[in-house]
């Protein structure tokens, strides 16, 4: 975002450069790194405060590595990622620890995500004690306010999780990201695991919380339609890279980058007439492994656009929007999908 | 907003609990179900049956046995002369006997005391040493297991928890142990210690201790692995929870369970190692209270047990019994923990 950045009067809550993880393969008795899995390789992106930045891909393209990765859950391979005035790579144990309750994380299996043989009350209450906020009235005060603000009975607090549905197993995981008031959550594919009929409920919660409570998203999915519908601006990745980054509307309705088209050319249209005349864009191949990506451009093995230049040259990242808005893309032939 | 919450009945906190959610509240999910897995269970019903007879025993030792007066030191037998030849039970009790004769004894049909369950060679009495070998196994049983369990927890809990080299560092020195076979081991062990700690329980205890860590250490390992990546462990992670935090909380309680099974069947096991190390003669001084120790009498009788059976029918009725406890009730309890059983 060098020449013209239209959203320079936006406050930036969190961002990243140049992040990357990749993950060592070693082999033999003495465990020799013979390679590297590049899951997330050198992405950079901006989060405003305020926002929900959605995050796309295909499973297996480092969407969720790149969340635990900004959040320090792993420690990232190189990059920096800056939270307000804080680099959190730079961070020390102690203060990374104090800084985590400012940013939180929803997780993609309610089924997986709460300790069984931990009542509702705890696990909720858990980042407050962990913080040292409050003493124990002020606290379970607060694990019920927590507890009707995402939509269940505070009485619950005694349960255990395997007595929930998974939508309020979610629902609880939910009002334990909120518990110390956190300004930026990572949701992991909050809804990927739940029921069609319940995942509107809670992505309509989660919403509702970001206007109650003024928080920031970063929501990763690959539901291309519920992206759409919650976010205010889209980055999408491919094998480790981010391949294309706009305003929602304008990366929905222009797509620049073929990868980008393809995802959006599977999103079935709910009109018969239109689902007919639908053209799909059938991508050849597999994802090339992220052990031992592609050279040049990650997608030419399975563009239909693609020339020598994109087996040679990895494309820039560059911007291709105007003054209103931005619209980043890495593809050598973007210009002629303006 | 919320379909689901909305469509489950709001209730107070107790309107809803009955008896069993009453347990559940108070223990956890887990433990309440262990709980009632293990005294619905017949199998380990019976082994909770046999063990507490033993604790009861061990409890009720002076009442049983008396020991001689006042000033006894209960660890030692009472022997009724030095003779070498053993007296089947029933012989009357000349030397040493108690001062005391116990209020029950009428029901065994002698007015004053016989040697019950006979004497060994050397006339220590068999029934003092089973009665009182009781307390021996009860407390080496515990002190062994519960040791060694601390120490295999610790350093599981490290090397799983942390992994990198510091758990490549102690699963080496975990092999290193394992590499030597446990009974010759605890035997070497236990014989160079008697020297410095003298005869007693201690050296072969503590030998014990010394290559028994090692499975705990293992199996614990490999379940904080797996435990560790769960999603609940990261969730306390983002929060910002400290190390010991996440092992005490999250990972420990969920991780820790098929290591109690090991643990009740090992209760067991280490007073039959505890047995053999004393058959042998390392660890305890002659004439202490303890199973391993009266079998051991047996030896140089070996050849006419058809007539000196009580020297080892008695203790190994014992050893058989108490072993047979420990296992029922680990065997139950691997079963309830066992995922597929789950829901039976």
């Amino acid at each position: 975002m060098s020449q013209s950045n239209p959203n320079k009067d936006k406050e930036v809550l969190v961002r990243v450069t140049n992040l990357k993880k990749h993950f060592p393969i070693r082999r033999g008795v003495f465990r020799k790194q013979v390679g590297a899995v590049q899951a997330v390789d050198g992405i950079s992106f901006d989060i405003y405060k305020g926002e929900t930045l959605g995050l796309v891909g295909e499973s297996g393209c480092g969407k969720s590595t790149a969340g635990r990765t900004i959040l320090q859950l792993l420690p990232p391979t190189d990059g920096k990622v800056y939270f307000g005035q804080k680099e959190l790579t730079d961070l020390n144990r102690g203060d990374l620890r104090r800084q985590r309750r400012h940013m939180q994380m929803i997780f993609q299996d309610p089924y997986a995500s709460l300790n069984p043989r931990m009542q509702v009350g705890s696990i909720v209450g858990e980042p407050l004690q962990i913080h040292g906020i409050g003493n124990a009235a002020s606290r379970k005060e607060r694990v019920q306010e927590l507890l009707s603000v995402v939509g269940l009975n505070p009485y619950f607090v005694k349960r255990y999780p395997h007595e929930f549905s998974g939508g309020q197993r979610q629902r609880i995981g939910i009002a334990r990201a909120l518990a110390t008031n956190p300004s930026f959550i990572v949701a992991d594919e909050p809804i990927s695991a739940l029921d069609v009929s319940i995942q509107a409920q809670v992505v309509n919660l989660l919403d509702d919380l970001k206007s109650e409570l003024g928080l920031t998203y970063l929501f990763i999915a690959h539901d291309l339609s519920m992206v759409r519908y919650i976010s205010d601006r889209v980055a999408v990745m491919y094998l480790g890279r981010i391949v294309e980054m706009g305003e929602r509307d304008e990366v929905y309705d222009h797509p620049l980058h073929p990868y980008t088209q393809a995802l959006l050319s599977a999103i079935p249209i709910p009109d018969p007439d239109k689902e007919a005349t639908r053209k799909r864009i059938i991508l050849e191949g597999d994802v090339p492994s992220p052990a031992n990506p592609p050279a040049g451009c990650r997608f030419n093995p399975r563009c239909s656009y693609a020339t020598d230049i994109c087996r040679q040259e990895d494309p820039e990242f560059r911007n291709l929007g105007t003054d209103t808005h931005s619209h980043m893309v890495a593809c050598h032939h973007a210009d002629k999908f303006l | 907003m919320s379909a689901d919450a909305a469509s489950s009945p709001v209730h107070l906190e107790d309107e809803y609990l009955d008896e069993q959610s009453r347990l559940e509240k108070l223990l956890g999910p887990e433990w309440a179900r262990l709980l009632k897995g293990i005294v619905t269970n017949p199998l380990s019903v019976a082994g909770l049956i046999i063990l507490s007879c033993f604790v009861l025993v061990a409890l009720f030792a002076p009442i049983l046995a008396p020991p001689i007066n006042a000033n006894w030191n209960t660890t030692l037998i009472p022997r009724d002369g030095f003779i070498a030849q053993p007296k089947p039970p029933g012989t009357p009790w000349e030397r040493n006997k108690p001062e005391t004769i116990p209020f029950w004894y009428g029901i065994t049909g002698h007015d004053d005391w016989v040697h019950l369950f006979g004497t060994t060679s050397g006339q220590y009495d068999i029934f003092y040493g089973v009665v009182w070998g009781t307390r021996t196994a009860l407390f080496v049983g515990s002190l062994v297991v519960t040791s060694s369990a601390i120490i295999g927890i610790l350093i599981g809990a490290t090397a799983g928890f942390y992994g990198g080299w510091v758990d490549e560092a102690l699963m080496r020195l975990v092999e290193i142990f394992i590499a030597f076979p446990f009974l010759v081991a605890a035997l070497i062990l236990a014989s160079i210690l008697v020297p410095i700690f003298g005869r007693s329980i201690w050296p072969a205890s503590i030998a014990l201790i010394a290559f028994g860590w090692t499975g705990y250490a293992r199996l614990l390992r490999g379940d904080i692995l797996s435990t560790k990546e769960r999603d609940y462990v990261q969730a306390a992670q983002a929060s910002g929870a400290r190390d010991i935090h996440l092992i005490t909380r999250h990972i420990l309680p969920n991780a820790i369970y098929p290591t109690l099974v090991v643990l009740s069947l090992d209760m067991g096991a280490i007073v039959l190692s505890f047995a053999a190390l004393s058959f042998l003669g390392i660890g305890v001084q002659e004439g202490y209270a303890d199973w391993g120790q009266i079998v051991s009498f047996a030896r140089s009788w070996i050849l006419t047990l058809d007539q000196n059976w009580y020297i080892i029918v008695f203790p190994g009725l014992a050893l058989l019994l108490y072993g047979m406890g420990w296992n029922l009730v680990g065997d139950a309890l691997r079963d309830i923990l066992d995922p597929k059983m789950r829901g039976r």
